[in-house]
């Protein structure tokens, strides 16, 4: 076989990526078929800027799903084959065996590992971490802010001295003082993980409770439901064989989180949390003032339902915003953890140990740094062009 | 006024004092200092050798009485061996007599940072050579930055919706979205390394420590600036914008004042109140970046320092670069909600 060209190789990767054209073409022609009756969704497809960001989103959202399905990789991203080393791309990989893909189409990096395979893979340790980070930052960030700008006084004054403390730590000091194993050996981030996973919970209990308490027979049975499940859950998440936290007996644990990942997870909602807590409690502040929310006062609703069920409900357009662009910020925070080598195990194919592996030898090999720089660049440009085009059309009506 | 500004500084050191007080406590969490000990005595020291190192260098005290002495508050600790004795005010060991002559307070109010175990040096003197040196690529980098991002985001605001306005947002949104060691490390690629051929730049930092000029120093400053620049830009651009909508900008524009005379005369004054904020609170991120940078380009400054303590478990040294970027941090702060206050007149004379 003959090495490739540089348009045979655009060629095939284009052609690896196929899953994932047919699945972005299904998404783009129902939205816009439908478009108008999908609401804020929908009109994103009347922003070219937004459509953009969108397509980049989800072409990596279907990139790491599919690339989980072993649908476009290559290659295995952590197995190395002799004689691969460095090699440029679209080297033909040396003994290839039957039924193997013939080239490293992105070619081979420093340990003989095909940068394209460990690209995709990449891909979805972002597409795991960094939205469900975000969801649980929201989470922590709207329990709190949602009070702390409603009642204002003590408890305000408390939460945002608490969350300005957090804001004034440098994050990569923060990161090196979670993050590394002694400190994780005394179960610091366990403790952590306990006290921030439980406000999920919280919220949805006191969401729950607020709209359906004046139907005790319904309210009941639906919150032990909705309830039993997230503590199951939440049990299961934070207790892990082995280590500090251990509550439940390993049976009833029905998943445990591989090492490092619950780390870099909590240090990661962590530094998120607060910025989420101030922008809520402002936004809070600004929509108490409102009418409906006097009126929902006269009512004698009680102070959670008008939180969570009249302002809440009214500050989606600014947060739904945010969470798009600190989804990309909890991408780039995840690749400072992968550059600096903190948390994620060091054979792990996310993108910044990949960019911090490749930026070693860059003055003579660029292929093996510079695919997982565009890749993350283009995720996060992206999420932040999503964001510009739901703010443009959100402000719109 | 006055009240205000000592209102923020009390709390700013309340601040100042809890956030060393965390990091205090994280670094001496027992698996720490037992590396520590292993590092400082030798591998295999068994866990009552341990003990007895870590008793006889002061750390089994307990946290709080710990952090006092570090602070400077509380008298350094003194322990006697069957040498003499030592203590945390004076080094090697001393008779009984001279011990109670040195006893004393020595901590950081004191000037007394402790002594690096990865530099074998003054805290002191390591923070006081990196910090100017990093000083230095932020002095460049503060020089690059906010020209730039000032003139990209007025260009880009006092035409809203025109083709320059949109192309100079899509280029602030591409800065915001490229972290430093992606934009590192794509400028290292084009610009120094063999493969592209160009190299234009060198792509180490490490002589720009002496001797800077444009071709080892300005890849270093140019990645830093662009990630921060993106945001202050569209602050810029968003102020101008509102500026520009402005009743008193219409009727100069009636009047029939050159457009160029409004930008520069009328809007620009007005336009700028904003921006100042969002720069002074860029310095905290500003120090990620510097980090980010410093270990990307091998420029030996404060960020490559905040990495070899942080990961040598360097506890001294740590505590007093987290002392340095908290109070990096939380005067920029005060700065700004000083100057917001200052420049704002509507606040200033309510």
């Amino acid at each position: 076989m003959e090495p490739l060209g540089y348009f045979e190789i655009v060629i095939r990767v284009l052609y690896q990526f196929t899953p994932v054209w047919v699945a972005l073409a299904i998404v783009f022609a129902t939205s816009m078929a439908f478009k108008r009756r999908l609401g804020l969704y929908g009109k994103l497809f009347d922003s070219p800027i937004g459509m953009i960001g969108f397509a980049l989103v989800m072409f990596w959202v279907f990139t790491g799903i599919f690339g989980a399905m072993d649908m476009i990789i290559t290659h295995d991203p952590l197995s190395q084959v002799s004689g691969m080393k460095n090699k440029v791309p679209g080297t033909v990989l040396s003994g290839a065996g039957e039924g193997e893909y013939g080239w490293y189409l992105l070619g081979g990096d420093n340990l003989a590992r095909d940068v394209f395979s460990r690209m995709v893979t990449g891909a979805w340790v972002v597409v795991q971490i960094a939205p469900l980070a975000t969801v649980f930052a929201f989470m922590v960030g709207i329990t709190l802010g949602l009070p702390a700008g409603y009642f204002g006084g003590r408890l305000d004054t408390l939460l945002s001295f608490a969350a300005n403390l957090i804001l004034a730590f440098p994050v990569i000091l923060l990161f090196y003082l979670l993050v590394t194993p002694e400190i994780v050996d005394t179960g610091v981030p366990n403790y952590m993980a306990t006290v921030l996973f439980v406000f999920p919970i919280i919220f949805v209990g006191v969401l729950l409770n607020s709209r359906y308490y004046t139907m005790p027979n319904f309210r009941t049975p639906l919150l032990i439901g909705v309830l039993g499940v997230m503590i199951w859950i939440y049990l299961s998440l934070i207790s892990e064989v082995g280590s500090k936290v251990h509550l439940l007996p390993g049976v009833l644990d029905i998943f445990d989180i591989p090492g490092g990942i619950l780390v870099v997870f909590v240090s990661v909602v962590f530094v998120n949390s607060p910025t989420v807590f101030r922008i809520v409690r402002g936004l809070t502040m600004d929509i108490k003032t409102r009418d409906y929310v006097a009126a929902a006062q006269t009512r004698g609703e009680g102070p959670w339902y008008i939180m969570l069920w009249e302002i809440l409900p009214n500050a989606r357009g600014p947060l739904i915003v945010d969470f798009c662009l600190r989804i990309g910020y909890t991408t780039i925070l995840l690749g400072t953890l992968g550059f600096f080598g903190l948390g994620l195990p060091p054979e792990s194919p996310d993108w910044g140990s990949t960019i911090n592996e490749g930026r070693k030898l860059l003055s003579i090999y660029l292929h093996p740094a510079l695919p997982p720089a565009f890749a993350l660049l283009s995720l996060v440009l992206g999420l932040n062009l999503l964001a510009d085009g739901l703010r443009e059309e959100s402000l719109k009506d | 006024m006055g009240i205000f500004i000592l209102r923020r500084t009390a709390v700013m050191l309340v601040t100042a004092m809890c956030l060393t007080f965390i990091v205090f406590f994280l670094t001496n969490l027992f698996p720490n200092l037992e590396k520590l000990a292993k590092t400082q005595g030798n591998f295999r020291m068994s866990d009552e050798a341990v003990n007895s190192w870590l008793d006889s260098h002061g750390y089994l005290q307990p946290l709080p009485i710990k952090y006092g002495q570090w602070l400077g508050v509380l008298p350094g600790w003194q322990f006697e061996t069957d040498d003499g004795i030592t203590g945390r005010c004076f080094k090697g060991t001393k008779t009984a007599a001279e011990a109670a002559e040195a006893r004393g307070f020595c901590g950081i109010l004191q000037g007394h940072w402790g002594q690096s175990t990865v530099f074998k040096d003054e805290v002191s003197t390591i923070v006081g050579i990196r910090l100017a040196l990093t000083g230095k690529l932020m002095l460049c980098v503060v020089l690059l930055m906010i020209p730039l991002a000032l003139v990209v985001g007025v260009m880009a605001g006092m035409r809203e919706g025109s083709k320059l306005d949109r192309s100079l947002s899509t280029f602030s949104i591409l800065t915001t979205a490229t972290p430093e060691y992606v934009s590192g490390v794509i400028f290292i690629a084009i610009f120094s390394s063999s493969a592209v051929g160009l190299k234009w730049f060198k792509g180490t930092a490490t002589s720009a420590m002496d001797d800077a000029n444009f071709v080892n120093f300005f890849l270093p400053v140019l990645t830093i600036s662009l990630y921060g620049m993106g945001y202050i830009a569209r602050m810029t651009r968003a102020s101008m914008a509102e500026v520009m909508t402005a009743q008193y900008i219409r009727t100069a524009r009636l009047k029939g004042v050159k457009f160029s005379n409004i930008v520069m005369k009328h809007a620009l004054r007005n336009a700028l109140i904003a921006p100042f904020t969002v720069i002074m609170l860029q310095f905290p991120w500003l120090l990620n970046g510097v980090v980010i940078v410093e270990t990307l380009f091998n420029y030996k400054g404060f960020g490559w320092v905040l990495v070899q303590a942080a990961g040598n478990n360097d506890i001294e040294l740590l505590l007093a670069v987290s002392v340095v970027s908290v109070v990096v941090v939380l005067v920029t702060q005060l700065i700004s909600d000083i100057g917001y206050v200052y420049l704002n007149p509507r606040i200033r004379i309510s």
